[in-house]
């Protein structure tokens, strides 16, 4: 019962399964008609994982890739043997026995294609011969268990425990029904496909396949329409507009010729494809166009290279070009120098404002010229961060968050006329804002949105409102906790990539050691101002205490030593200030970018949220067709199914997201630490060149008055 | 400046031999080990006295009986009792020694001690009193019989003070030295007390550079290589701002030893002449009463008033001479002390800017090769 609304679902993983063989099969050019069987059904694991998320995770896809199929004698028999006694509960092992036996029996046999053509066979065999009963018959056995096996164990790593454990479910629920006897499971089988439509249509009258097609159906619709009719299948293609592999479909017109099951194959790869990344362009639409080209041009190239002759290499080529096509645009050096000068108040009382002068010299030729100035206000910064946020953080991009707006510090600026403090502060806003621009712009992927190019370029920009009302960072900084506070109590996210795993501690307790650096510093540099203050008044009362003197030369002497201490006292100063501007702003903006880490991080969980939700919905679903199967009641059945195509294509399609934000998650992430210890490294070289400088300065200072000292009689 | 060593000195230890080696502490009491070295052979003395010693011996400077003009020395200051036990609130030690309770383990106090004992031996006449003699060599603690209370209670001075200190002098010599002193006195006393606020601030940024030194190892994680690249930019920033810590240490002992002792010392030398020109004004406003009381005395008193005033005149004139001996004396020794502090000074910050600026060169070389490895 329950077996029935769950098998359609491993019929299409299944189909996906042939699917991603034959796209394999298909870039081992199609003239080699038979490869092994065993490589294939080790295949699918790889292409699914290359698929999505090979860019990010070459490290371990290549590393299955490379073993890949000619000597893979024990894959096969990890797929097909092992899993199905792990999932399965002890007395549903001897059902599973008996597939397995037919599975096994099926892949050595030569004139059978390949291990996972299992369905195509006999769908060729439908399509030709059609009306044999005993095709019919195997049918079920091999749809029902061996498609779980293969399943559990193809299908990418974090799906297989969950796949799993709802498997165990299901065959949980109704243990006795599924163990009793083959008979009965065969009764199951075939009330599924009786009921079924698409089955039903499949099997049973494949011309109304054709006719039915418009439908909105699922990807077995398509499969199966296409083995139907090639021409039906291409419009369909070309329909859409974002579709990558029309062009492919389209240039690859050579396993069209071939006859029979290879045709059949062939066909369902280019609509399978197309459903798959539909799919994944539709999610791409989404993302900055940018983003959506380089995805094409990371894809074109793999598809374009028929001279891959195993299918393993050419499934590496695309996350290798994509790979390359990043380091490439990191290595890259952008000329592009963005300074942030001349801070002005602009307007009187509450109504001011601050505006700087942002200034680009670049000779990169997305601009349009080479230098160019614009000026902006405070509020023009979050604006973009906004917009930047907007676009980019679902997608786990990290986005530089600007300095925090400050009522205090402005409301000084505002106010006071020439304060120190207010000057402090303005100066200190403008070079962070110089800062955080500088790292928008050296974000490969930020530097390409028209947003910052307008930033950067145009003369005016809109006036950003909606910044005024939420103060900044320090606002998404106490939602970004807030957040977190819920996550961390709803969300209890088995993580089973353990680097993300160590990183999201590691990035914790940087931040929580970075927090207590920033106070040391702040000591360091409040002492530094402190002894600077000292050493003034010192020099004032050796001043007066020279004044005093009777001695000529010792009052001379203790005149010139004040000014000794002043100059030191100016040193001091300088030496606070780099201190602060070195340590403790790099420190803070520090902070400030975990803070967007662990927002990245939020990101990838609720995706991995959203596609434990659609899981959780569609078994709901599917429950509820199995129960609405019960009471029979067929008027809402088709409404039941046709939710469950729908949700089914939602998880493959959150779970694709989920893959893709990890991607790039972790490509971040390790931008970020190669950035930050390249940063500190420039800064702690910054802040010994200044400690250099001063104790030169000291030398000479010193080196002139000890002739002074010596001179007293 | 007379050596002690003149042919009449009583002393019998080589002046310039006068150390304190070592400090002891049991409780509340310093222990001083005083070692010296005989005039007439090779023989080294060593001697421990606490405090109460040293007080001892300056009330019997104080107290010296049959010396003409006493009241016209300026006496070495002895430094205020230190208070160990007590000092645990630091501040309240630093507002009552100032520099002397800076310093490791009483070095700065010891040496101004130190300071003290080989100004008494210096001094032209103090050198001759009896007490210094015992006091540098006696194993026993000549202190325990406690000596009477000196003559110039300060307590009592303090009270006095407000009305006589502004007494108009006789003598436009001492008028000028008294204001000059008022104002020198004050102005040395804050000088002392800035480059005191600036030595606890270079102590406080020492220890800051060293508590963020220390933290800066929290940041060190091995796990990937962009970790490794980090841990070591962070280990490197700790070994400088460690160099950094050095910097403030030196620099700051070196401030200590040099200038802050030489300011302390000149402070407290010029409240020694300060007290030294009061005690002189005292003795000028008895004087002048005794002068008036003349006058209005009747003829049978008016010869015992005249012998009287007179030997108060001699007294007073004997004190101004010796006081005159005295603050030109002072006056050319203070330059001197003063001017061999701010030698020491300076080159100690000379040398200490130049061992860091090596230092930091060093640094800098190894911070730019790490990152084009």
């Amino acid at each position: 019962m329950s077996l029935c609304h769950f098998y359609p679902s491993l019929v299409i993983k299944f189909f996906r399964v042939c699917v991603c063989v034959c796209v394999e099969l298909k870039m081992a050019a199609s003239s080699e008609r038979s490869p092994p069987p065993f490589p294939d059904s080790e295949e699918p694991e790889l292409l699914e994982d290359s698929d999505e998320g090979a860019d990010a995770f070459t490290g371990t896809s290549i590393s299955e890739m490379d073993s890949p199929s000619p000597d893979s004698t024990r894959p096969p028999k990890d797929i097909f043997n092992e899993p199905p006694e792990d999932i399965f509960s002890d007395p549903l092992s001897n059902i599973n026995s008996e597939p397995q036996k037919k599975v096994d029996a099926k892949i050595p046999s030569p004139s059978s294609d390949e291990a996972v053509d299992l369905f195509s066979d006999p769908l060729d065999d439908d399509s030709e011969v059609m009306s044999s009963p005993e095709v019919q018959n195997p049918m079920p056995d091999l749809l029902n268990e061996p498609v779980e096996a293969p399943k559990s164990d193809v299908l990418g790593e974090p799906p297989v425990h969950r796949d799993a454990a709802r498997q165990q479910d299901v065959f949980e629920d109704p243990p006795k029904s599924s163990s009793k006897s083959s008979s009965v499971k065969k009764a199951a089988s075939s009330e599924m496909f009786g009921d079924d439509d698409d089955d039903e249509d499949l099997f049973k009258e494949p011309p109304k396949v054709v006719t039915k097609k418009p439908q909105p159906s699922g990807p077995p619709v398509d499969v199966f329409t296409e083995v139907k009719s090639d021409v039906k299948v291409k419009p369909q293609v070309k329909d859409d507009p974002t579709d990558l592999f029309a062009e492919e479909a389209l240039t690859a017109p050579a396993p069209k010729p071939s006859a029979g099951s290879s045709s059949s194959r062939t066909n369902g790869v280019h609509s399978e494809e197309q459903d798959l990344f539909s799919e994944a362009t539709v999610e791409l639409s989404l993302d900055s166009p940018r983003n959506d080209r380089k995805n094409k041009d990371a894809v074109k190239p793999s598809v374009s290279a028929p001279a891959a002759p195993v299918a393993s290499s050419s499934s590496k080529a695309p996350s290798k070009t994509l790979k390359e096509l990043e380091e490439e645009e990191s290595e890259d050096k952008f000329d592009l120098n963005i300074s942030i000068t001349n801070p002005e108040k602009v307007g009187d009382g509450m109504n001011a404002y601050m505006a700087y002068k942002v200034s680009t010299q670049t000779s990169l030729t997305m601009f349009r010229s080479k230098t160019f100035t614009v000026r902006r206000r405070f509020s023009d910064f979050l604006g973009l961060f906004e917009k930047l946020s907007e676009k980019h953080s679902q997608n786990g991009y990290l986005i530089p968050p600007p300095p925090e707006k400050s009522i205090l510090g402005m409301t000084k600026v505002k106010v006071g006329k020439e304060d120190p403090s207010s000057a402090e502060f303005v100066e200190r806003r403008r070079a962070a804002l110089e800062r955080y621009l500088q790292r928008v712009v050296s974000h490969p992927s930020l530097l390409q949105d028209p947003d910052v190019r307008e930033f950067l370029e145009k003369e005016e920009l809109p006036r950003a409102v909606s910044t005024q009302a939420l103060s900044g960072a320090g606002f998404l900084k106490m939602l970004n906790k807030a957040t977190d506070a819920v996550s961390k109590m709803t969300i209890k996210m088995n993580e089973q990539d353990v680097w993300f795993d160590e990183k999201i501690q590691d990035v914790e307790n940087e931040e929580q050691h970075l927090r207590k650096l920033h106070v040391m510093v702040e000591s360091l540099v409040n002492h530094r101002k402190e002894l600077s203050g000292n050493t003034a008044v010192f020099a004032k009362s050796v001043a007066m205490l020279g004044s005093s003197e009777d001695n000529t030369a010792l009052s001379r002497a203790l005149s010139q030593l004040a000014e000794v201490e002043d100059r030191i006292e100016q040193l001091h100063q300088e030496q606070a200030s780099n201190d602060f501007f070195t340590f403790s702003e790099l420190l803070a903006d520090y902070i400030r970018l975990l803070g967007a880490v662990r927002g990245c991080f939020d990101q990838r969980m609720k995706a991995w949220q959203r596609w434990q939700d659609a899981e959780n919905m569609l078994q709901k679903k599917r429950e509820a067709e199995a129960k609405l199967l019960w009471a029979n009641k067929p008027d809402k059945l088709q409404q039941a199914k046709d939710e469950i195509t729908e949700w089914e294509a939602k998880v493959t399609q959150y779970e694709r997201e989920f893959e893709r934000i990890s991607a790039t998650v972790r490509k971040e992430v390790i931008r970020f630490d190669k950035e930050k210890a390249r940063d500190f490294n420039r800064q702690v070289i910054k802040y010994l060149e200044s400690l250099l400088h001063s104790q030169q300065q000291l030398i000479k200072y010193w080196d002139a008055f000890l002739p002074e000292a010596k001179a007293i009689v | 400046m007379t050596e002690g060593s003149s042919a009449e000195a009583e002393l019998s230890v080589r002046v310039s031999s006068i150390r304190i080696t070592d400090v002891t502490q049991d409780g509340d009491v310093l222990t001083f080990a005083i070692a010296s070295q005989k005039l007439n052979s090779s023989a080294g003395v060593c001697v421990f006295r606490t405090y109460e010693d040293f007080d001892w011996l300056q009330q019997s400077l104080f107290s010296q009986e049959n010396l003409p003009g006493l009241h016209g020395i300026i006496f070495p200051p002895l430094p205020s009792k230190a208070l160990p036990s007590q000092s645990n609130t630091q501040t309240k030690a630093l507002k009552q020694l100032g520099f002397l309770a800076l310093g490791q383990a009483w070095q700065s106090y010891s040496k101004a001690l130190e300071f003290y004992l080989q100004q008494v031996a210096t001094h032209p006449t103090l050198c001759k009193c009896n007490a210094l003699d015992s006091f540098l060599i006696n194993s026993e603690s000549p202190g325990r019989q406690r000596g009477r209370k000196g003559i110039f209670n300060r307590l009592s001075q303090a009270v006095e003070e407000m009305r006589k200190e502004s007494h108009k002098d006789v003598d436009n010599f001492f008028q000028n030295e008294r204001i000059k002193n008022t104002n020198l006195a004050a102005l040395s006393k804050v000088a002392t007390e800035k480059l005191l606020d600036v030595v606890m601030t270079e102590q406080k940024l020492a220890l800051a550079c060293g508590h963020f030194s220390t933290s800066l190892h929290l940041c060190v994680n091995q796990d990937d290589a962009a970790a490794v690249a980090f841990s070591k930019v962070c280990l490197k920033l700790s070994d400088i701002i460690e160099a950094v810590k050095r910097n403030f240490e030196k620099a700051g002992s070196s401030n200590l030893s040099t200038l802050g002792l030489g300011l302390d010392l000149e402070s407290r030398y010029q409240e020694a002449e300060k007290e030294m020109l009061f005690r002189r004004t005292c003795k000028l406003i008895e004087l002048e009463t005794v002068k008036k009381s003349t006058e209005k005395a009747k003829a049978n008193k008016r010869e015992v008033m005249e012998a009287f005033q007179k030997a108060v005149e001699k007294e007073f004139s004997l004190i101004s001479s010796v006081a005159k001996q005295e603050i030109e004396r002072f006056h050319s020794s203070r330059v001197n002390v003063l001017k061999n502090f701010l030698i020491g000074w300076c080159e100690q910050q000379l040398n200490t800017a130049k061992e860091f600026a090596e230092l930091y060169s060093q640094h800098l070389e190894a911070c730019r090769n790490m990152y084009t490895e």
